[in-house]
């Protein structure tokens, strides 16, 4: 995979992606009110909030699945204010689901081939004879699929049919399937939910170890408090999609409207 | 092989320059790495283990000095005990998933000098470690993810150190013939290797072999199964483990086959497949969980799959181990087993990896004598030998067409065993490890002056003369009329039943032997929901009338089996009862590694035991236990007592204290 750094212009700890005065509405339904906070290179930025606080539909709204009504965003010094799914995974913004998304008659490695398919170049002539030009691309692609699987360590299912896999593996895959993208921005919708102690330690591992070593910028939404203490250099809380406190996980765990918001406040 | 060039060839880094010149072109290792197979041939291996031993005089490394390897089976850590014995340094392979505690404590002991490990995770636990072992120099790593931003005074990336060592080789005519020196200078009674014991009682030993005890020793086991260069072996288990290092590197240098590195530890099933291994080892539970696996999958089969799985199975059980043996079979036999090996066997045999397998070995504890007959009736020459750290592996193996899954076999090519009055096999043979690192108190109580070594487990030789081990010879009793009372034999043949989990055999200085059975609740369970026995708890089944009568069952044909071999007929089972709570590690019954604490238990259930000897027919117990949060509660018991026939034991056959 491609060394960390190499997007032009923007150094580590320069603004990556801003979100600026964002608001979003189904109908009456305020999803999102005015929410302005950004994300710097190479960080690990955490997105936390009761439920219903608007933090998938602030992920939906960066990676350009829902046009919000007000604000902007700007990723990578480029201002936007609606943007498609694919241009904006293009651009290098991938992501995982809170329900796993993967082709589930499909292999692991078919699956994590699938994030490759933006890289493809060869057309589809070649594509279609699998030689030549396209033969070449493929083993280009594989080699970093491959790289990917001995990264993730799941050269055991490789050959397996992901919908057979348990849930904690199917998540694991997804995550492949994001970083064979080689993402700027990876975009992870509660990446632990639903797995055990076990598997959430071997998730945190991995998401410590994709944000080390190739640099990747990283946004998150977890419930689990512990793993987001541990895992994020800078935290944002929303409630009723607002936001409502931004900082390190220290400053938030001890600000009073976080702990309200949580834990409720008498009447 | 003519006299002279055999005593030229006594050490292994000897034995790799003829591999190389002999068969240079054939593979030597392979390594699945990013999916693919990467293999080296013996010429290549030849010359990356030669610049790896520059690399490594180049930072240092004298002769006499120890060096650690930490990791899994790998190419490059093999090159690496290869590289230092080049230059006269001695390996000592260290278990990867060993804690840092007891990691410190082996590398200080063995006073290393240098340590080869495979990432990041072993080079962090050196790292931790470090103040403790200050002999340490040098750390070298296999694979650099992770270790960019690491301060590199000590650390070396092991590619770069064997590509300096190239350079140094080619351009530097003096190193070139420092090494060859310094191999020419190598012979058979140097020390090759120190394995450190894995210390299940007190602190790790280390274990001093020579080229001569190693080399031997795998030319023996290759002569006894025929071993050549021919071979795939797959190399899985743990690098410090004296098995490991004689089949998947002894051997394959001696013989010249081929070394088999899976891509990870969770992958080898399915490499093993890939490779078609021709000469496999491993330790019971992996061919226990192939079966278990395969039993459960077709638990999931359609019913005309399953049924002819089932009746291939059932002719493979009356006539497939005859076959094996070139036993004479009837003809319609023979056909329908024809059809078998199409329909069921083969596909299996190639589902285990196991389709070109000339021998497989199990050893290490018992196996349960139905995995081992469903392996040897599918026709995989599955044998059982009895080896240890201290003998090079080989003490008895079973010759082909003479195997049984009671035994552990004859005493090997070169190998004298004798039984001691205690009942303690003692065995001598050019394999004998020389002495423990720095212990002679322990090497004194080991091994005698004149060579025998204490085994420290108890056995016997059967009529025919195949040893069988019994036990750890401090475990075995005596009971009041001077019979032995070996515990765990008894244990062990009991649990083979599926439907017991656990068994505590009680008996030492008593007049006869009683046991608590634990029951599986699978197992049981299952049988219950078959028979129409309505149970609601554990208690309740385990207390169970039809269940007594079927466990007694058990102990009745253990008691027959028993009383067929005269040393131990006096074990038989007299009285038993079924406990009425599974015995369990969180409260001190078990240990964690699931071993039974005798003496605690026999301590805790103090009334049961007393119960069981005054003739009572049933007695009650209270116990506390730990619940799984936490909590303790008390459990109140009456637990039946049940009586069971003796059967007279067969007369004593002539004993062979020392067979050759």
């Amino acid at each position: 995979m491609r060394a960390p750094g190499s997007d032009k212009g923007i150094a580590a700890g320069d603004v990556l992606l801003a979100v600026d005065g964002v608001s979003l509405a189904f109908g009456g339904v305020k999803a999102i009110t005015d929410v302005s906070f950004d994300i710097r290179k190479g960080e690990i930025r955490a997105i936390i909030g009761p439920n219903g606080a608007g933090k998938t539909s602030m992920l939906n709204v960066i990676n350009g699945f829902y046009h919000p009504q007000h604000g902007r965003i700007t990723f990578k010094g480029e201002t936007r204010q609606r943007m498609r799914p694919h241009v904006a995974a293009a651009q290098g913004i991938a992501r995982t689901f809170q329900n796993v998304a993967l082709f589930k008659g499909m292999t692991t490695l078919d699956n994590i081939m699938a994030g490759r398919t933006l890289k493809m170049r060869g057309s589809f002539f070649w594509q279609l004879f699998r030689h030549g030009p396209a033969m070449r691309e493929e083993i280009e692609h594989r080699h970093v699929v491959e790289e990917i699987i001995d990264f993730l360590e799941i050269q055991h299912i490789r050959k397996t049919p992901v919908g057979k896999l348990p849930y904690g593996l199917q998540k694991r895959v997804e995550l492949g399937r994001a970083l064979a993208m080689e993402p700027d921005l990876l975009l992870l919708d509660e990446p632990m939910a639903g797995m055990n102690l076990e598997e959430k330690e071997d998730m945190s591992r991995f998401i410590i170890d994709v944000n080390n070593q190739y640099g990747t910028t990283i946004a998150l939404i977890e419930h689990d408090m512990g793993v987001v203490m541990d895992l994020s250099d800078r935290v944002v809380v929303l409630e009723y999609g607002r936001k409502i406190a931004d900082g390190t996980p220290a400053e938030v765990k001890s600000d009073q409207t976080v702990i309200d918001a949580y834990l409720g406040v008498p009447h | 092989m003519t006299a002279t060039a055999a005593s030229r060839e006594d050490t292994f880094p000897k034995l790799l320059a003829r591999n190389a010149s002999v068969r240079g072109s054939r593979t030597a290792i392979r390594h699945k790495d990013l999916g693919i197979w990467q293999a080296w041939t013996w010429a290549q291996v030849h010359d990356t283990c030669r610049a790896f031993a520059a690399g490594l005089s180049a930072i240092g490394l004298q002769a006499g000095e120890t060096v650690a390897i930490v990791g899994q089976n790998r190419p490059r850590l093999y090159w690496s005990m290869m590289a230092a014995q080049m230059v006269g340094a001695v390996p000592v392979p260290v278990y990867a998933d060993s804690v840092a505690e007891e990691m410190a404590y082996v590398l200080s002991h063995a006073e290393v000098k240098l340590a080869v490990v495979q990432d990041q995770e072993q080079v962090d636990k050196l790292l931790s470690i470090a103040d403790r072992v200050p002999s340490l120099r040098h750390v070298i790593y296999d694979e650099k993810r992770g270790l960019r931003d690491y301060d590199h005074a000590r650390l070396h990336d092991l590619d770069t150190l064997i590509a300096d060592g190239a350079k140094r080789l080619n351009g530097d005519a003096g190193a070139r013939s420092a090494l060859d020196a310094s191999i020419e200078a190598g012979k058979g009674a140097d020390l090759a290797i120190i394995l450190y014991t894995s210390g299940t009682t007190g602190r790790p030993k280390g274990v001093m072999l020579t080229y001569d005890n190693v080399v031997v020793s795998a030319r023996n086991g290759c002569t006894f199964d025929n071993l050549d260069e021919t071979e795939e072996v797959i190399a899985y288990l743990p690098l410090a483990w004296v098995g490991d290092h004689i089949f998947s590197y002894a051997q394959s240098i001696v013989a010249g086959f081929c070394v088999n590195c899976p891509e990870s530890p969770e992958t080898v099933v399915e490499d093993r497949r890939e490779v078609g291994t021709t000469y496999a080892f491993a330790p019971p539970r992996v061919y226990e969980n192939l079966l278990t696996l395969t039993m459960v999958r077709m638990e999931d089969a359609s019913a005309f799959k399953r049924k002819l799985f089932h009746y291939f199975l059932g002719v493979a059980k009356r006539c497939g181990e005859q076959i094996l043996d070139r036993k004479p079979v009837p003809f319609g036999d023979r056909l329908l087993y024809g059809l078998g090996e199409i329909m069921v066997y083969g596909p299996l045999k190639n589902r285990f990896g196991l389709t070109k397998v000339k021998v497989a070995y199990t050893a290490g504890e018992a196996i349960g004598p139905e995995i081992f007959r469903f392996f040897r009736s599918l026709g995989v020459n599955l044998k059982q030998l009895y080896g240890q750290t201290e003998a090079s592996v080989y003490v008895t193996m079973q010759p082909d067409g003479e195997i049984r899954a009671d035994t552990v076999g004859r005493p090997g090519p070169d190998v004298e065993v004798k039984i001691a009055d205690d009942g303690e096999v003692l065995f001598r043979s050019p394999g004998v490890f020389q002495s423990y690192f720095k212990d002679p108190e322990a090497t004194a109580r080991t091994k005698t002056p004149d060579g025998w070594v204490h085994s420290g487990d108890a056995g016997f030789f059967d009529a025919t003369g195949h040893l069988k081990i019994i036990d750890r010879a401090k475990d075995v009793g005596r009971m009041r009329d001077g019979a032995l009372f070996p515990p765990k034999y008894v244990e062990n043949k009991l649990k083979f039943y599926p439907n017991i989990k656990e068994v505590v055999a009680i008996g030492n200085g008593e007049d006869f032997v009683t046991c608590f059975i634990n029951i599986d609740l699978t197992a049981v369970g299952n049988w219950a929901e078959r028979n129409n026995v309505v149970y609601a708890s554990y208690q309740e089944l385990a207390g169970h009338p039809l269940v007594y009568d079927m466990i007694a069952a058990h102990v009745d044909e253990v008691n027959r089996s028993l009383a067929g071999e005269p040393r131990m007929g006096g074990a038989q089972v007299k009285r038993f009862l079924i406990l009425h709570k599974e015995l369990d590690a969180d409260d001190g019954e078990l240990t964690r590694t699931q071993k039974v604490r005798r003496s605690f238990i026999a301590e805790r259930y103090g009334p049961l035991v007393k119960a069981l000897y005054d003739g009572s027919k049933e007695a009650d117990i209270r116990t506390e236990v730990t619940f799984e949060d936490g909590r303790k509660g008390v459990i109140a018991a009456r637990v039946k007592i049940r009586d069971c026939a003796v059967q007279p034991v067969a007369a004593a056959a002539r004993t062979l204290e020392t067979a050759a």
